[in-house]
């Protein structure tokens, strides 16, 4: 790492009334890399990641991005400055159809020729979207979900992208295909990649820096082609 | 068939004060799940702001009518800002129990510094449009419903303006859809609360000057009845749907009117508040509502 990180979360702790949720937690994204943050249910990934786009407030600690101090600011705001969060069961605007859902991530951008170019990136991105533009959101497949929240997050044109758990709770087939184009959107659009998964063969091989969360605390970190090496790691998430 | 028609329009005029007053119950019901219990008490408010006002413009004069509707709707705007502010935001994050019993409070409080501002005996709402009987055959109109019957649609249909055509109504159908998810695509979740309120106390503030109109009587606890028969309303039509809203307001108000103008009139309450339990047991989610489960 020769420059400053771009987002960079120093001694962070979130708690819910008496419970600790996230003790004590740094980490440093590169710009332009895709860093993972690995754990089972319960590590405190989501809360992390919740803390960073704003929705919750931390006990302390502090978030900087892009050189200017978020920690507490509201989460409109934090998405303003090009950070987006595809948050954990994609939370897609149900009633609404495809084409709004799209329109509402654009909901900050007020150059239309941009919005209309960052739509046809994304269909370019995601054929499916394209061919499901009428469709009510809710009726859509859980990978197409997917698709179309991480569509909706590209539409406000970020930075910095915050993806948790896309893997979740979609068909295998279709996982393979997120996670292509998660790479391909930091390759070809330049977007820096915060990666919460517990699948975490898959997240190591995309990424090149890796944490391992455990009940709130960073037990484990370094570069992700050797977390994948890593006995203890191999034992407890990779399945041996 | 007179009767008919006379009980219609009676019932129309009385469903559309209804709606409008419904209308507010739904929209902050679609934004923050809770029942804002002293919207009938706002409601109020802007009976009484109606009747200050009216007496700064002259009388029975259609600008002067429309002056005093409007500066009665902005000053009920801020008041429902001003609740939201100081009443519900310190507790939003907490249990919705807590927020529905501080608006019960805050029913209570307006109810009863109302006695103590404008004192317990009823007043006579002064008369602020022209004023004039009409007859078609033998059906009469009086000039105040036709008041009621337009502005009380003109003020729907500019809600709904402002709900599907504006960027803060797109941020609205954000939040009541989902409220992280909107925040995340960065809509800013106090300014559309506010906003909510805003046009809901609006609303309220306009019911309670038509309503005024046609049922001149008024003081401080006149809010508790429309304001419960128009929650009624709300759920019957569907909670968290506009067109629910002023779907249910109407049929409530019509059926109202005719079990009030027939020889059942004593039970005219309880055929209401009936036929929204037979309608809750037959769709339990309202008329125009809908359950709707997302996609795990």
């Amino acid at each position: 790492m020769n420059a400053a990180p771009m987002l960079s979360v120093s001694q962070l702790s979130v708690s819910y009334g008496a419970i600790n949720a996230v003790c004590d937690l740094s980490l440093e994204i590169p710009q332009g890399g895709i860093v993972t943050l690995l754990g089972g249910n319960g590590a405190g990934k989501t809360t992390t990641l919740h803390t960073l786009s704003g929705l919750l407030r931390p006990k302390s600690g502090r978030v900087t991005f892009c050189g200017e101090d978020i920690t507490r600011l509201p989460p409109h705001q934090i998405v303003a400055r090009g950070l987006s969060h595809v948050p954990e069961g994609r939370m897609v605007f149900a009633n609404l159809s495809v084409a709004e859902n799209l329109a509402m991530g654009a909901f900050l951008q007020t150059d239309k020729a941009l919005v209309a170019e960052t739509r046809e990136h994304i269909f370019a991105l995601f054929p499916r979207l394209k061919e499901r533009l009428r469709q009510t959101a809710g009726t859509l497949s859980g990978g197409e979900q997917q698709m179309l929240a991480i569509g909706r997050a590209l539409m406000g044109c970020p930075k910095f992208l915050m993806l948790d758990e896309p893997s979740l709770g979609i068909a295998p087939r279709l996982i393979t295909t997120i996670f292509e184009k998660i790479v391909e959107i930091n390759r070809t659009q330049g977007i820096t990649i915060l990666l919460v998964e517990q699948n975490a063969n898959l997240a190591l091989e995309i990424s090149s820096y890796g944490y391992v969360l455990e009940t709130g605390h960073i037990v484990c970190q370094g570069p992700s082609r050797d977390l994948r090496q890593n006995p203890q790691l191999k034992a407890a998430y990779l399945g041996g | 068939m007179t009767e008919f028609l006379q009980q219609l329009i009676n019932g129309l005029s009385l469903g559309a004060i209804y709606a409008l007053l419904a209308l507010g119950y739904t929209m902050v019901y679609g934004v923050l799940r809770f029942i804002n219990f002293a919207h009938a008490d706002v409601f109020m408010v802007g009976s009484f702001a109606g009747y200050y006002l009216g007496r700064l413009v002259p009388g029975g004069t259609l600008w002067g009518g429309l002056a005093v509707l409007a500066a009665a709707m902005i000053a009920c705007a801020l008041l429902g800002v001003l609740i939201e502010r100081l009443a519900y935001r310190p507790l939003r994050g907490g249990p919705t129990l807590n927020v529905l019993i501080t608006a019960i409070g805050v029913s209570l409080l307006l109810q009863y510094s109302g006695q103590i501002i404008f004192g317990a005996t009823p007043r006579t709402f002064p008369q602020l449009f022209p004023v004039a009987q009409f007859h078609l055959g033998r059906v009469g109109i009086s000039s105040n419903q036709i008041v009621v019957i337009v502005v009380a649609p003109l003020l729907i249909a500019g809600l709904q303006l402002v709900v599907f055509k504006t960027r803060m109504g797109m941020a609205m159908r954000a939040v009541s859809l989902n409220l992280k998810a909107a925040q995340l695509v960065g809509v800013n979740i106090n300014t559309v609360i506010s906003f909510t309120f805003a046009l809901g106390s609006a609303l309220a503030a306009a019911g309670g000057i038509l309503y005024s109109m046609n049922y001149p009587s008024i003081d401080p606890l006149m809010g508790v009845m429309p304001g419960l028969k128009a929650f009624t309303a709300a759920i019957l039509g569907g909670i968290g749907s506009l067109p629910g809203a002023a779907l249910g307001g109407l049929i409530l108000g019509g059926a109202e009117t005719f079990v009030g103008g027939s020889q059942f009139s004593t039970y005219k309450d309880a055929i209401a508040f009936g036929i929204l339990i037979v309608i809750l047991l037959l769709r339990p989610a309202g008329l125009l509502g809908r359950w709707t489960a997302e996609k795990i």
